[in-house]
């Protein structure tokens, strides 16, 4: 498997938050996301409470996605605290939101996956690990996949297309095949298989500078091709928009997308979309801690704004709940067609 | 102007409503349905559209077909399939043909 370099790895300009903002928020040949939400009556975007409890571990990975949001990768050291993660448990502990969706990075890679997983789960939260299938390969990673289905951890995992050259474009050379033996052993585990009760999710993002296609659509076709050419099961597909920030920000500025790209979006916006965006229900708390509307805006560094508390050790659900979301241009991400959210599209 | 085609016209489609905004409203949902989820996906649908935009070989409907046929979760190797679809009639259209020349030949000849 072929693992190419980040962007903090090769001294890339857009390595820096602010450069993408910078770049984000010039004047372009589409009309800024809070005018456009505005005339749509939803400016300011509020948050209507928290039902997802999104902890992003660190940036650490054994993959380098064009498209990776994070500039995740391998030389990457930002890795969740046992201190902050007990912060993260005791929050929690203090209300009732239902889910727990562990994220990174490869998230499996943290030394504080293994106590976030059965913290949760001891406290009768539903647990989501957001794999890159390969990382089930690792030999430091022996026993995962059975860890996972012992706690009833319900899977959500990246596979961009239901093919080789597709998949390997976005993900780097050879992650395909790996993606499949890794799904065949977490079938094999009872991921994805009726009545098992473990859940096994597969993510589409398109490859390239387009937005997905029609979730339902594309599902019956990642179904019965993957069934039909790899005996591969699994139970829903989400499809995501690649959010014009980090790699996928440096594609496009590098094949001269990104202009027609942000068009795209913003002439796709969809008002319904906009008023089910996941940061209305969302939380997302950073590997140090920091609190953020949305991993997108944890990625571009924007913190909770509008005297929302700021740090997971200040966790106040009464100051959260129906905290005001900053927004950016970046948000026409979310917001395009269908919708985009880690749970798929928004609307059908 | 020094073409005919420029890529930026291909965005200023929505100016030809401006001569007749009635006939365009028309054309446009009709063309709206069409390109529905019917009997045909939309996914089918695209990719015949893909097939004729190079039968015709309009460069803005190459353009934007082939963006329509990805969202709608195609790949490049359907696209391509589509595209000697294209190719195929368009060549047997002419090869065809070439049964009226063998029959003007025919009576020409002795």
């Amino acid at each position: 498997m072929r693992v190419g370099l980040t962007l903090q790895a090769r001294h890339n300009p857009l390595a820096s938050a602010a450069e993408q903002l910078r770049i984000l928020s010039a004047p372009n040949g589409f009309r800024p996301f809070h005018e456009t939400m505005e005339a749509a009556g939803l400016h300011p975007l509020l948050a209507t409470g928290i039902r997802v409890f999104q902890i992003n571990v660190g940036k650490l990975c054994n993959q380098t996605c064009a498209h990776c949001h994070v500039d995740a990768g391998p030389d990457r050291t930002e890795t969740m605290t046992p201190e902050t993660a007990e912060l993260c448990l005791r929050a929690l502990e203090r209300t009732g939101i239902p889910t727990v969706d562990i994220t990174g990075g490869a998230p499996e890679l943290s030394p504080v996956f293994g106590r976030l997983v059965e913290g949760a789960t001891a406290l009768g939260r539903h647990v989501t690990d957001r794999c890159n299938l390969t990382v089930l390969l690792l030999p430091s990673q022996a026993g995962l996949g059975e860890f996972l289905a012992r706690r009833r951890v319900e899977i959500i995992a990246s596979l961009p297309y239901y093919r080789a050259a597709q998949t390997d474009a976005q993900r780097g050379e050879g992650v395909f095949g790996k993606s499949l033996e890794a799904l065949r052993r977490l079938n094999a585990l009872g991921y994805g298989r009726p009545g098992s009760g473990l859940v096994l999710d597969l993510v589409y993002n398109p490859v390239g500078a387009f937005l997905p296609p029609r979730q339902e659509e594309v599902e019956a076709h990642f179904k019965r091709e993957l069934e039909r050419h790899h005996g591969v099961v699994f139970n829903r597909l989400f499809t995501l928009t690649n959010m014009p920030i980090s790699r996928f920000l440096e594609f496009l500025l590098r094949t001269g997308n990104y202009e027609g790209y942000m068009e795209r979006l913003a002439n796709a916006f969809n008002p319904a979309a906009a008023s089910g965006v996941m940061c209305r229900h969302t939380l997302s708390v950073g590997w140090d801690g920091a609190l953020h509307d949305c991993d997108f805006n944890q990625m571009l560094g924007l913190a909770t704004g509008f005297g929302a508390p700021l740090h997971v050790r200040d966790f106040d659900p009464g100051r959260l709940d129906g905290r005001r979301i900053v927004t950016g241009n970046h948000c026409y991400g979310c917001t395009a067609g269908a919708g985009s959210s880690c749970g798929g599209s928004i609307t059908p | 102007m020094d073409t005919y085609y420029r890529p930026d016209d291909l965005g200023r489609f929505a100016d030809m409503g401006q001569g007749s905004k009635d006939l365009w409203d028309r054309f446009m949902s009709y063309y709206s349905a069409v390109f529905a989820e019917g009997v045909l996906t939309e996914r089918e649908k695209a990719l015949i559209a893909l097939g004729v935009a190079h039968a015709v070989q309009c460069p803005y409907c190459i353009d934007a077909t082939t963006q329509a046929c990805l969202e709608k979760g195609s790949n490049v190797e359907e696209m391509t399939e589509a595209v000697h679809v294209a190719c195929a009639i368009r060549g047997g259209a002419s090869l065809v043909h070439g049964v009226q020349m063998r029959n003007v030949a025919q009576k020409l000849s002795m």
